[in-house]
């Protein structure tokens, strides 16, 4: 047996001696090593618009999931909706930071999140749509997952080498977040009457903001048509597929039709809802623009 | 600090307290790291890869109902291990190692 072979060995060197395993060892940058020239083919402006709004749908999903922090109805809870927030703000800070390299502005991704007004914010009306209970934060996050895995999933094939990057880092995250919110709508709906008449209350709730989830803007048609972005009308039926079977299996009744599917929230058109979020989370930014953290 | 949301309910009866064991990359063993409440074993594997390998801590996990372990009692513990403190010929310390042999 070589040295290479012992499993200590290999051990050793992969965590470089480091002896504090508990604090978490052998992290990886997702973009190491990826080009992030801009491939031939695809519009810069357009790219850098397709990155706000898949950022945007992160971010402010991110944003609303943390008013669950110090109120969720466990402390395990809590923690689980708090890491899905960081999962998203991470997928946030890449997407934004691509947007700026992107539209040669060379802004980063704090220029992004703190520089913009509502007009400018591209996510969809179910990400900013206010927090609600527990069984409406889980649907929100089922169907904003199921969603945005079905977008990613095929990302990972982008002509963007830096989008590909960003989507084969995010689908292990997208698809547990879907899990967790698989659990929860299991739970809830098929638990005692009452949770299952709370849950079955959630998803009527979100129900008319999915339509928006696959209505395609023109800079998503017109990317998908380069090979660097996704087209989510060709998404809905595989969507409303997959939530079809978690809801009835959830013993809820099974979903209508996806609303008729229209922009607004990519195109900057947002609810009243959004410029409070955005408020909060600029403030410190707005207050303090010498600040750095 | 009950709220509209349902937040903390005194009145809610506790989920049963889980024992939480990672495997370490670097590791060979499961080992313990802490405890959390779960109403069963799927969600207690939940909530533990949420609490304790969030830092890229683990590459799996065990969990198991607190009550379900049996403990040595620390009143028990002189007659348990006080007599092998001074078994010292039982550890293979009276052999000579090899410079090649690492690990050991």
């Amino acid at each position: 047996m070589s040295g290479d072979d012992h499993i200590y060995s290999v051990l050793g060197q992969e965590h470089g001696g480091d002896d504090r395993w508990a604090f978490g060892t052998g992290f990886t940058d997702a973009l190491a090593g990826v080009d992030t020239t801009l491939p031939e083919g695809v519009d810069g402006d357009d790219l850098a618009l397709y990155c706000q709004m898949l950022g945007d749908d992160a971010l402010v999903q991110a944003q609303r999931l943390v008013h669950w922090v110090t109120d969720a109805p466990e402390l395990e809870e809590e923690v689980a909706l708090a890491n899905i927030a960081l999962d998203l703000l991470g997928q946030a800070r890449l997407l934004l930071s691509r947007a700026g390299q992107a539209d040669g502005t060379g802004r980063d991704e704090d220029g992004f999140a703190y520089g913009r007004g509502p007009a400018e914010f591209r996510n969809v009306h179910l990400a900013e749509a206010p927090r609600g209970d527990f069984a409406r934060a889980v649907a929100t996050l089922l169907v904003l997952s199921t969603a945005r895995l079905a977008v990613f999933t095929r990302l990972v094939e982008s002509a963007d080498p830096v989008l590909s990057a960003i989507a084969a880092k995010a689908v292990n995250e997208l698809a547990y977040h879907r899990e967790y919110a698989v659990s929860w709508t299991l739970r809830l709906g098929d638990g005692t009457p009452y949770s299952h008449e709370r849950m079955a209350a959630a998803v009527a709730d979100v129900w008319p903001l999915t339509g928006e989830l696959f209505a395609a803007h023109p800079v998503e048609a017109r990317l998908a048509a380069q090979g660097a972005g996704v087209d989510p009308s060709a998404l809905a039926d595989e969507v409303h597929g997959v939530l079809a079977q978690v809801l009835t299996t959830a013993t809820l009744a099974a979903p209508a039709p996806f609303p008729e599917p229209a922009v607004a929230g990519r195109d900057g058109r947002h609810t009243p809802d959004l410029a409070p979020l955005l408020d909060e989370l600029q403030r410190v930014a707005r207050e303090h623009p010498e600040a750095t953290w | 600090m009950s709220t509209e949301h349902g937040t903390a309910d005194a009145s809610r009866p506790e989920w049963p307290l889980y024992e939480v064991f990672v495997r370490g990359k670097r590791g060979l063993n499961h080992v313990h790291v802490g405890s959390l409440h779960a109403p069963d074993d799927q969600m207690a594997l939940h909530n533990a890869r949420n609490l304790y390998t969030r830092r890229n801590e683990g590459v799996s996990i065990w969990v198991v109902r607190a009550e379900h372990i049996s403990a040595s009692s620390p009143d028990e513990k002189d007659p348990y291990f006080a007599p092998s403190g001074d078994k010292v010929y039982r550890h293979p310390t009276f052999y000579s190692i090899p410079d090649d042999v690492p690990h050991i």
